[in-house]
């Protein structure tokens, strides 16, 4: 499978990727590291008129901290330099275990965390994970930077809130030390393929107790969402909670129903899976 | 047409391609090596695998333009060449394991396989069976049910670290 004709771009910069998404309009794409964007269009379901590459920009790459606390991460790191990276491992070891379960190792050597946030897949791990860390991505456009919190960044299927002339440069998320546990419930047919339902726990623990508990959830509508009657149950509740706190996990959701299963099947699974992963974030 | 220039299993080549040009074509169709096969054509086999930059990449789903200036590593720069005539001896450890514990039917994943594989051995020498499969599950095999593939991972590791480990698997 061959992609339709387009003209190639290769950014240099910010600033030049900028130049031409302002002077192309909705005619051009971003390439990332493409594993989202380059299958779509060899099955000619995406065919840009022009493609402008990333992949020189290294000021997109790296991790660093910010003044206020948070990591830092360019939008242009492959998913498997989030996994290796020491401080991301040291200060959000969730995101690098929720990372190493995107696709496969080829994918994670080639794809981009800013890549995968930007297509905006339901469906995907990054979107829910970031939701429930209360991350953001910063975007550059022609008027300048602004930062965009998960929660408003994901807004219909496969749609996101940038702008056609923004593209995501840092994508910025809080740190989470020793109180918190962690654990992300992938559910799906074969070792490699997109969850048909994934759950990310996450419990902040205190005397025995659930002092805090988020809930991120994947494949349970359009947008990522939040299992927020989980969370609501289980706020200072005692963690012999989490079971009858999980039964509300697909409350407010709107799971698909397609060939993998029925939007019933995927409320059971996200029950199911919440429980898991708040049991073993609790543990 | 966009230049491109890249070293590919030790040799520079530079061309002119049309952007949308599949880095799995250019190496097959412009350079004639064929050892890298095209399996699914949709990121999900691994027949594809080379390395980029000496990391493991399905090359239908990267643009030639955009390995330009890489380093690419396929199946066909795997072995030393052998001045004696004798082709066997130049093989890499992992083409010989393949080969001795019958890591392949029909041979059509083993290419990608093998350079999967050459990558997790890259970051992890001594890697455990489960390991290996998570490790390969960018690979698809329709013929062996991947024991032996495993088998010969895990058998390749031990000749690479120098050591002899019981290789035995799926008990």
């Amino acid at each position: 499978m061959i992609p339709a004709t387009f003209d190639y771009i290769r950014a240099g910069s910010v600033e030049e990727a900028v130049a031409a998404l302002t002077e192309h309009g909705d005619e051009a794409k971003l390439l990332a590291g493409g594993h989202s964007l380059l299958p779509l269009m060899k099955l000619r379901l995406a065919s840009p008129e022009v493609l402008i590459d990333l992949g020189r920009v290294d000021a997109l790459r790296g991790v660093c901290e910010l003044d206020d606390g948070r990591l830092s991460i360019g939008a242009m790191t492959a998913h498997q330099d989030v996994i290796d990276n020491d401080l991301v491992r040291q200060h959000c070891g969730v995101l690098a275990d929720v990372t190493r379960q995107v696709g496969d190792a080829q994918v994670r050597h080639r794809g981009t965390i800013g890549g995968a946030l930007a297509h905006g897949d339901a469906a995907s791990d990054l979107p829910a994970a970031l939701l429930a860390l209360d991350g953001t991505v910063v975007v550059q456009g022609p008027s300048g930077q602004r930062e965009i919190a998960a929660a408003d960044l994901f807004v219909d299927y496969l749609a996101t809130s940038i702008s056609d002339d923004e593209v995501i440069t840092e994508v910025r998320v809080p740190k989470f030390d020793g109180s918190w546990g962690w654990n992300y419930q992938k559910f799906s047919r074969v070792a490699q393929a997109w969850a048909i339902v994934g759950s990310l726990g996450l419990v902040k623990r205190s005397n025995g107790n659930v002092e805090e508990a988020r809930v991120g959830l994947t494949h349970m509508g359009t947008v990522p969402l939040r299992a927020t009657a989980v969370e609501q149950a289980l706020a200072g509740a005692a963690i012999d909670g989490i079971a009858d706190a999980a039964e509300h996990a697909a409350e407010g959701t709107s799971a698909p129903t397609d060939l993998n299963a029925t939007s019933e099947f995927r409320e059971h699974l996200a029950r199911v899976l919440t429980k898991r992963a708040l049991t073993a974030a609790a543990g | 047409m966009t230049s491109v220039q890249m070293n590919v299993d030790g040799e520079t080549h530079s061309d002119e391609v049309e952007p949308r040009l599949l880095l799995v074509h250019y190496l097959r169709e412009f350079l004639g090596k064929t050892g890298t096969n095209v399996g699914c054509d949709t990121s999900n086999c691994g027949a594809c695998t080379v390395h980029l930059d000496g990391r493991s990449v399905k090359s239908c789903t990267v643009l030639a333009v955009q390995a330009d200036g890489g380093d690419i590593d396929t199946i066909e720069g795997l072995a030393e060449f052998s001045s004696n005539g004798d082709e066997e001896a130049g093989w890499h450890p992992l083409q010989r394991a393949f080969h001795t514990e019958h890591g392949l039917q029909c041979g059509y994943c083993t290419p990608g396989m093998i350079m999967a594989a050459k990558d997790l051995l890259s970051e992890n020498p001594d890697p455990t069976e489960d390991e290996v499969r998570h490790g390969l599950e960018g690979n698809l095999c329709r013929c062996t049910g991947y024991v032996n593939i495993v088998k010969a991972v895990r058998t390749a590791a031990a000749e690479m670290r120098g050591d002899k480990v019981d290789t035995e698997v799926g008990a």
